[in-house]
């Protein structure tokens, strides 16, 4: 069995509240940090290799050393639990089952930051999350551990739930900031960060739950031991959302490394492919990276295994490979539709956009129509191009990365599955019930057999 | 769409307005405007949905312009308009659910209740619409139900007529 971190003790019961999360040696993170100086928290957190766990992979740690510190300003921790991004919901696994470990990392955090006032904005359908949350605050600070004067350290923290009001753009770090001021969630542009003017304008980090969360473990074991964990520049566990047509779809805490075939079909993780079909093409890290067929999921195009790490995922680059994001893994099985699925995430995007940059609130439109009427089977060969075209005018032309994370769908789909929206254009009757099929994306992973139940 | 014109008095219960003294308190002086989503929040499960009326006293308790409360419920999608059925069914829509089903139970959904997607249903008890991602991808297809965002998991066509009838009985 692999390492656990943030879910050894998941499967306790009463994991969520104080006392039994105290008893597995809970809040131990915060008696150790409150002993040390905050500098030297953020040395830890440096030395662990942590990266951000929301979807950029910046390194924790050396986000936290950009935080201004101007003599008599406050500073700020806003913790990113706004976790819209499809295929991801690791965060709400974790703030449902194992809330404490948040709201230890969230003092240990917000200590080495110098924040007083802490934040956990949550996106606002997650409405019972945020009563969770708001209960194991609530007990935090009836044992000591929040509130004036924590264990007589002298350090004061309050911690509050922000609820959001249901928009994937307040997942980017400034929109978030926007919507926490009591406004439209349109991004901010950039520079100035958010670590020199961020929440009304003082200096803030935001970070991601899982960030936030694995702060515990690298302050009670040391960052080195954590740095131990995991391979080359991807270190620690990282929490796997997996979906889509697998045996056991859910969350997975995995040591960067993991071969993605063991992910896949290993009893360990998703058990394979469900209903005895054979893997399709997966999306690694949430609906925004690049698209990969089955036989590039699996290995890279030198044949080497494919890694689930920050570098193996992304190996290639987009010509053949994709990205780490948020975790998020979806898999399709040989009957799914690519352009139906790139269509369907297509229209997120569009619902998504905030509508400030005209590339990404016109450019999203225009692929969700032209998608619509390719998988519709009214297309022309001419708009597999226009898509393309479409997308490259959006990415790297918008204030925030939405327009990016719009385009790379639709690209890389065309880029891996050109012949499956070409055969929509010539089967424009065809495939309005048939699928392409599997076609020479074939899983090298022979079909299972199909073994019924009951 | 927002309509600005109409202008029935509201009224907010105290134990309402309690709870807006309580949030204020969560920021600094001055910045009482964070506010406005948790206030939003509160005052659509109270009253059902926000009438312009209600966005008005929002405004007026925050001390802001009436508008900055209009951009702001227009923006997030959480936040109702118009009236809506007692219980909206709000079923994800994105891609991960609809590898397993999702589309189809909308469409079921519609036939069951009779309405197209964002009516209300004769009785007022039911509307429905389908939602992006509502971060539960392992679990799909989902759907939840406000004011408490009741989360229901793994369904399917007679897990959502039980739902449906349970919810009649209530």
């Amino acid at each position: 069995m692999a390492r656990k971190l943030l879910l050894e003790h998941i499967n306790v019961p009463g994991i969520n509240t104080f006392d039994v999360y105290r008893q597995k040696g809970g809040y131990r993170a915060v008696e150790k940090a409150l002993k040390m100086t905050p500098d030297e928290v953020v040395e830890e957190v440096k030395k662990s290799g942590l990266r951000g766990r929301g979807g950029a992979g910046f390194p924790t740690g050396m986000k936290w050393s950009f935080l201004a510190k101007p003599e008599g300003v406050p500073r700020y921790l806003v913790c990113n639990a706004d976790e819209s991004e499809p295929g991801t919901f690791k965060d709400r696994y974790l703030m449902t089952y194992i809330p404490h470990a948040l709201i230890e990392g969230m003092i240990v955090s917000s200590f080495a930051l110098g924040a007083k006032t802490s934040y956990i904005y949550v996106r606002g359908e997650m409405m019972p999350q945020i009563r969770i949350l708001e209960r194991a605050i609530a007990e935090a600070k009836n044992a000591g551990f929040l509130g004036k004067n924590i264990l007589g350290s002298g350090y004061d923290l309050e911690l509050y739930v922000q609820p959001g009001g249901g928009a994937y753009i307040c997942g980017e770090e400034t929109a978030l900031l926007e919507s926490l001021e009591g406004k439209r969630g349109n991004p901010r542009i950039k520079p100035p960060f958010p670590a020199i003017a961020g929440l009304y304008g003082c200096p803030t980090v935001v970070n991601n739950v899982e960030s936030i969360a694995a702060t515990v473990p690298i302050i009670n074991d040391g960052g080195e031991e954590y740095a131990k964990i995991g391979i080359g520049r991807s270190t620690g566990t990282k929490l796997i959302s997996a979906s889509g047509n697998l045996v056991r779809p859910g969350v997975y805490e995995i040591e960067l490394g993991l071969p993605v075939e063991e992910f896949i079909y290993s009893d360990e993780y998703c058990g394979g492919i469900a209903n005895g079909k054979r893997l399709k093409a997966t999306v690694a890290g949430g609906s925004s990276v690049p698209v990969l067929p089955a036989n590039l999921t699996l290995k890279l195009a030198n044949g080497d295994p494919r890694l689930m790490s920050y570098e193996s995922l992304s190996e290639g680059g987009f010509a053949t490979g994709t990205m780490m994001g948020s975790g998020g893994f979806i898999a399709f099985d040989e009957d799914q539709c690519i352009v139906r699925n790139t269509w369907n995430f297509s229209r997120f995007y569009h619902h998504e956009s905030c509508g400030q940059c005209s590339p990404c609130r016109e450019g999203t439109g225009w692929m969700e129509k032209v998608l619509h009427r390719l998988e519709y089977g009214h297309g022309k060969m001419s708009d597999i191009d226009l898509l393309v075209d479409v997308s490259r005018k959006i990415e790297g032309n918008t204030i925030c990365p939405l327009g990016d994370a719009a385009a790379w769908p639709v690209a890389s789909a065309i880029r891996h599955f050109r012949d499956e929206f070409e055969w929509h254009v010539k089967e424009p009757v065809k495939c309005l019930d048939t699928n392409y099929g599997l076609a020479n994306y074939a899983n090298p992973i022979a079909k299972a057999e199909v073994t019924t139940e009951n | 769409m927002l309509r600005v014109e109409e202008q029935q008095p509201v009224d907010f219960s105290s134990a309402l307005l309690a709870k807006f003294d309580e949030i204020v308190k969560r920021y600094p002086e001055g910045k009482q405007k964070s506010a406005l989503l948790p206030i939003l929040h509160e005052v659509q499960a109270e009253q059902g949905w926000l009438s312009t009326s209600a966005m008005n006293r929002v405004a007026d308790y925050l001390d802001i312009q009436d508008i900055e409360v209009y951009e702001v419920a227009s923006f997030y999608t959480m936040y109702f308009l118009k009236p809506q059925g007692k219980y909206m069914l709000e079923v994800c829509r994105t891609g991960p659910c609809c590898l397993v089903g999702a589309e189809k139970l909308m469409n079921h959904i519609e036939q069951k209740l009779g309405v197209k997607e964002g009516e209300v249903t004769p009785d007022g008890l039911f509307s429905w619409r389908g939602v992006e991602c509502l971060a539960a991808c392992g679990y799909g297809p989902v759907l939840q139900i406000g004011p408490e965002y009741t989360f229901y998991e793994n369904l399917n066509e007679q897990k959502v007529d039980d739902l449906i009838e349970d919810l009649r009985k209530k």
